[in-house]
């Protein structure tokens, strides 16, 4: 057995949800990684499609905000922007779309907007970037979330994208053509909606993770199935690619901002 | 047609206290230098247009220039959070902020819909979000053929949009090649079009991935070699990624911002 992080398990267990062939919607960080390992690794022909209109883009490197110029380089097609989201997601044409979120409920809806009142927020996050629109269209959803009683709560401070909504055949007769999240991959473990009520279940638990563990870190009366199943430990193949990627991408920034700014 | 002007007399001609601005450039080709020449005019009472705010509206917001924001994502690419916006959103320094608030599809679809000279842009959008509760710029509408509802939002329609771009020709045209962004869209939106560029060149090579805005929809074209940075022009110079992570520690606290800007842009010579 080889030791690995959270990060690389996460990433690791993303990557193994993707199929060949997949078009995927992703943006900076966990799912960037995930999209581009399951590319080096058994799903070649994924197509990568970043919001900043590059598409089928194939980075030698990770890169570091959605706009990196490598991402154009190496793309078949760039478009502008009200063209990707609306010929590209909204036509239909993405299969699974990554999220994060600072808050996430029990029916996976998800908050990226305030904590506390949106006139007078406590903290002003970011806002919504692409996500209503991603959680609406795209075929499929996958969420990658740090689990802990913070983000995991019994009731968001605001609906920025819809989950499930209110649970049930909520979603179904709101109008979204996508399916919804159909995973949440944590630090811990992962979580898949109800077929009946959608409500988050806990149905894999990570290497060493216990339930009574998952049920912590969890902001409401986790649902958890009769049969768990275990995350398999990540192969030293798969870890050696994800980090010769995570390698390669430190010293071609680090280079690059060596060369500077002229 | 374009008119080749410095930016200083660019900014001073056609950029006016409470105007409706848009500096646009999806991570790529932002106008910082044009920014910084807004600032350095103390311009007042703006509402700033912008999907991803960045940190030249962190700038622009700090400096007092802003009454109100019209955006989608407020966040410092890959580091965190922008603090000036959010020091004038949460404790209304140096001034309130007023805010409206968007997701991409809906704000590109708003561009779009000024571009074609229509009262809003329409989407299949917004599906049980709170955002629709606090922004009386989206409503919905059904579609008068399936009855289906969609999410309308009213069109932006700036009364100047700023952006860079790598080339002009003599002519005044504009080339943007790379990732192309909104910056078309925020062009023909506006009332008025200042572009800054990397050079003047008497043919462009059309690299793959270009768009070309032509001479007559551009009111103002401005030499400046470098006028994105520390943003990118992809084929000129990278992103200044250092940067960017520096900009946290710098925008946390209300005087090292100050004293950067005052240094940094205040300072500076205005660009030719």
């Amino acid at each position: 057995m080889s030791e690995y992080t959270n990060d690389e398990l996460m990433a690791i267990e993303a990557a193994r949800g993707l199929r060949d062939g997949d078009v995927c919607f992703v943006g900076i960080g966990l799912p960037s990684t995930a999209a581009n390992l399951a590319r080096l690794t058994h799903a070649p022909n994924i197509v990568l499609v970043y919001e900043s209109g590059t598409i089928g883009t194939r980075p030698d490197v990770l890169p570091l905000s959605i706009g990196d110029g490598e991402l154009a380089e190496t793309a078949d097609a760039v478009v502008s922007v009200p063209e990707i989201f609306a010929y590209w997601l909204q036509g239909g044409r993405i299969d699974v779309g990554f999220l994060g979120a600072a808050q996430i409920d029990r029916y996976g809806n998800l908050n990226t907007t305030v904590i506390g009142d949106y006139a007078k927020p406590k903290t002003r996050l970011p806002g919504a970037g692409g996500a209503p629109e991603i959680a609406t269209s795209a075929k499929e959803v996958l969420l990658i979330v740090k689990q802990d009683r913070r983000t995991f709560v019994e009731r968001l401070d605001f609906v920025t994208t819809a989950g499930y909504l209110t649970g049930g055949d909520s979603r179904a007769k709101s109008g979204a053509p996508g399916a919804g999240p159909t995973r949440v991959i944590t630090n811990l473990g992962v979580m898949e909606p109800d077929p009946f009520t959608k409500e988050l279940t806990l149905v894999q638990l990570h290497p060493g993770v216990e339930v009574e563990q998952v049920r912590a870190a969890t902001g409401w009366d986790l649902k958890v199935a009769k049969e768990l199943r275990r995350t398999p430990e990540p192969s030293p193949q798969t870890l050696a690619v994800l980090r010769d990627l995570l390698a390669r991408t430190k010293a071609a920034h680090a280079a690059q901002a060596h060369s500077g700014c002229h | 047609m374009g008119q080749t002007l410095s930016l200083r007399d660019a900014v001073r001609r056609h950029v006016h206290d409470g105007d409706v601005v848009a500096m646009e450039g999806f991570t790529h080709l932002i106008p910082f230098a044009a920014g910084h020449e807004v600032i350095r005019q103390r311009k007042r009472d703006l509402t700033l247009v912008r999907m991803t705010p960045d940190l030249i509206y962190d700038q622009l917001i700090g400096t007092g220039c802003a009454r109100k924001l019209i955006f989608s994502w407020g966040g410092n690419p890959g580091v965190g959070s922008l603090h000036r916006f959010r020091d004038a959103v949460e404790n209304g320094w140096p001034r309130p902020l007023e805010i409206v608030e968007h997701s991409h599809a809906a704000m590109a679809a708003a561009y779009a819909a000024g571009a074609s000279n229509l009262p809003f842009g329409m989407l299949r959008g917004y599906v049980g979000s709170d955002l629709v509760k606090h922004n009386p710029t989206i409503k919905w509408v059904t579609c008068p053929f399936t009855g289906e509802e969609l999410a309308a939002v009213s069109a932006l329609r700036p009364d100047v949009s700023i952006v860079h771009a790598q080339q002009a020709n003599r002519a005044g045209d504009v080339l943007i090649h790379g990732i192309v962004g909104i910056q078309k869209e925020a062009i023909l939106s506006a009332k008025r079009a200042i572009v800054t560029v990397e050079e003047i060149v008497e043919k462009f090579s059309h690299p793959p991935h270009s768009v070309v805005i032509p001479n007559w929809v551009i009111t103002a074209v401005c030499r400046v070699p470098g006028g994105a940075k520390p943003s990118y022009a992809h084929g000129y110079y990278h992103r200044d990624n250092a940067f960017y992570i520096e900009w946290d520690a710098i925008s946390r606290d209300r005087d090292r911002f100050t004293a950067w800007i005052e240094q940094n842009v205040m300072r500076a010579p205005a660009r030719v």
